[in-house]
């Protein structure tokens, strides 16, 4: 069969892997220009700019990153406590949620599902959110806010639901029901081991919101022990966004550090980078089981 | 033991029907305090903000908070209508978005199309890897990808265009390449995601189909455009229809990161989230920030609704609710 289709239409074939690749080529590229300007030689990049291949070679912006890199190893340690934390608490209370959604005896399983629903269809605006927030739940610069504010997703919770729905059979439920099991062991020893892979896709989902999240830190914290990794890149990088006019401006108070934005967004974004591709399987079927409910 | 024979009895139907909401919490407690987390916490973060929409009606003041301000009707309304925004971030939020849905479905779909008729496993591998990338990566990290491209002295794009003798481009201070440059970025870090997507569509069709086909003669162009995007079709309609009930939903981390407050571009890039985060953050115009914030939970919760509506039609269990 495959052969066949091999063989039928040669240009078409050619046709798709040109475009593919082509593609492919350019969602990397970045990722290469990254890396290869942050290995650039300073002077010569002040000189000529940017290139695909690094301009000379040279380490000196990592260097300087990492003789003071308190800033960084602190705000490593805030977003891998904050997404370690906020993803275990997520995927246990949302699993709870979707199970008890599932249970047929609970009569009001479509209400409480709408009244998770609901929260995705209207929001108050970010106004009140956020002097609800500070004013009222006094969350300004704790590291709570920034485990709460992302920790659900409704969506995850209602795909957890319809795994559940589809991977632990009611009259499962009923027999351990029979044997004495109560409502939460049942929960705790054969729902939640059953429900692994579709925790695996989800958790990692939620470990990259929170990863990801510069927003909460922007909005709820001033104080640099609260800066997770994201949020520290955003400001270093945050003097660069500006018009010509003003970078010239600027360069006459002081030097810009053109590779060291660059090494400083390789060593944010590198674990990410690094370590997610070989966790691509959870994530596709995250998206295919989320696909399959729409 | 009672309780468990309580159970029994209860699941026949009729029964089930009579009961009171207290005996149901009382015999199911177990269950709903399961779900008490869950509940606390969207009560807190989500119920008591949404009463606070109240805002957009008030002159609201730090001190006597959200709920004891003293109303001033529809001031804030009249103020954001007069002030010329909200035509700009109206048209500016629906027309990126609807940009964005639509480049970004036609690639979703391009790219898995040609996705499933290459056959070497390891390319599909390496080319699904490369696009799925960006979407590991925050749009603070797509920033430096853009400054890294386009900043004005030394980005690979003007030292290029200098090299061969043209001017360099500052798109820091001309509104019109960020029509161009902001769909092609979305694109870029939604691709593999989309493509994913639509692959699982792709690989669902029956096979016979393809099978017969091809006894029939006909060729791979052919099967595409006979078989596979008519058998897609339904999946695009409601994946894009859910997508246009979000259309007054604005990209905020993506504008804000890539262009943050630059007055210059704010005719061309300015959308309702940015107005509403600038509002609140940058001037404390808290009328302003609450009425455009309200303004736009109605009209998406309007058009949600609708697409919502739209969807049921068109096929029912895809529909959201």
């Amino acid at each position: 069969m495959e052969k066949n289709k091999l063989n039928s239409a040669p240009v078409f074939q050619a046709f798709s892997y040109t475009v593919v690749a082509l593609i492919a080529i350019l969602c990397l590229l970045p990722f290469i220009v990254l890396i290869s300007g942050s290995i650039s030689d300073e002077g010569q990049v002040l000189a000529k700019g940017y290139s695909f291949l690094p301009r000379g070679f040279s380490l000196d912006a990592y260097a300087f990153i990492f003789r003071n890199p308190g800033d960084i190893l602190s705000a490593y340690r805030v977003s891998m406590t904050v997404a370690v934390v906020g993803t275990v608490l997520s995927l246990l209370i949302s699993t709870m949620a979707a199970y008890v959604m599932y249970r047929k005896e609970v009569k009001y399983r479509n209400q409480l599902a709408f009244f998770l629903f609901f929260t995705t269809l209207f929001n108050g605006g970010l106004a009140p959110y956020f002097i609800w927030i500070n004013s009222y739940l006094h969350l300004k610069n704790t590291l709570a806010v920034l485990i709460l504010l992302p920790m659900f997703n409704v969506m995850y919770v209602l795909i957890l639901r319809s795994f559940i729905q589809g991977s632990v059979p009611e009259p499962l439920v009923e027999s351990a029901k029979i044997d004495g099991a109560g409502d939460f062991r049942i929960f705790w020893q054969m729902v939640l081991p059953l429900c692994k892979p579709a925790l695996a896709s989800i958790g990692l989902f939620t470990i990259l919101a929170y990863w990801n999240d510069w927003w909460t830190p922007m909005m709820f914290t001033d104080k640099e022990q609260y800066v997770p990794l994201q949020y520290l890149l955003y400001k270093m990088l945050s003097s660069m966004n500006m018009s010509a006019a003003m970078a010239q401006h600027m360069s006459s108070l002081d030097t810009p550090k053109e590779t060291f934005k660059l090494a400083m967004t390789v060593i944010a974004t590198g674990p990410i980078v690094i370590l997610f591709p070989f966790l691509q399987q959870y994530f596709v079927k995250g998206i295919t089981i989320g696909a399959v409910k729409g | 033991m009672s309780s468990k024979i309580e159970q029994v009895v209860v699941r026949t139907p009729k029964k089930a029907k009579r009961i009171s909401p207290l005996q149901e919490l009382r015999k199911n407690w177990v269950l709903y305090a399961m779900f008490v987390p869950i509940a606390v916490f969207f009560i807190i973060f989500a119920y008591i903000p949404m009463t606070g929409v109240i805002m957009a009606f008030k002159e609201f003041n730090y001190r006597d908070g959200i709920f004891m301000s003293p109303w001033n009707g529809l001031e804030n309304f009249e103020y954001f209508f007069q002030s010329g925004k909200a035509w700009i971030v109206t048209r500016n939020t629906m027309l990126y978005n609807l940009v964005f849905l639509g480049a970004y479905t036609f690639f979703s779909i391009l790219v898995a199309v040609l996705i499933s008729e290459t056959y070497n496993r390891f390319f599909k591998k390496a080319a699904q890897t490369f696009m799925f990338l960006p979407y590991f990566i925050s749009w603070v990290t797509v920033s430096a990808f853009v400054y890294n491209f386009l900043n004005y002295e030394f980005g690979i794009v003007n030292v290029f265009l200098r090299n061969i003798g043209l001017e360099a481009i500052d798109i820091y201070s001309t509104g019109g390449y960020w029509y161009l440059l902001l769909p092609l970025l979305y694109v870029w870090k939604w691709v593999g995601f989309g493509s994913v997507l639509y692959l699982a569509a792709i690989v669902g069709i029956d096979q016979e189909i393809y099978e017969a086909a091809t006894i029939d003669g006909a060729s791979r162009f052919q099967k595409i455009m006979r078989i596979t995007l008519p058998l897609l079709k339904p999946t695009v309609v409601v994946l894009v229809l859910l997508g246009l009930g979000r259309i007054m939903r604005g990209e905020f981390d993506m504008f804000y990161q890539l262009i943050g407050n630059n007055g210059g571009l704010m005719n061309a890039t300015d959308i309702i989230d940015t107005l509403v985060f600038r509002s609140l953050m940058g001037t404390q115009d808290f009328g302003m920030a609450s009425s455009v914030g309200l303004y736009q939970s109605v009209l998406t919760l309007i058009i949600i609704l609708f697409a919502n509506y739209l969807v049921r039609r068109y096929d029912k269990d895809n529909a959201l609710f």
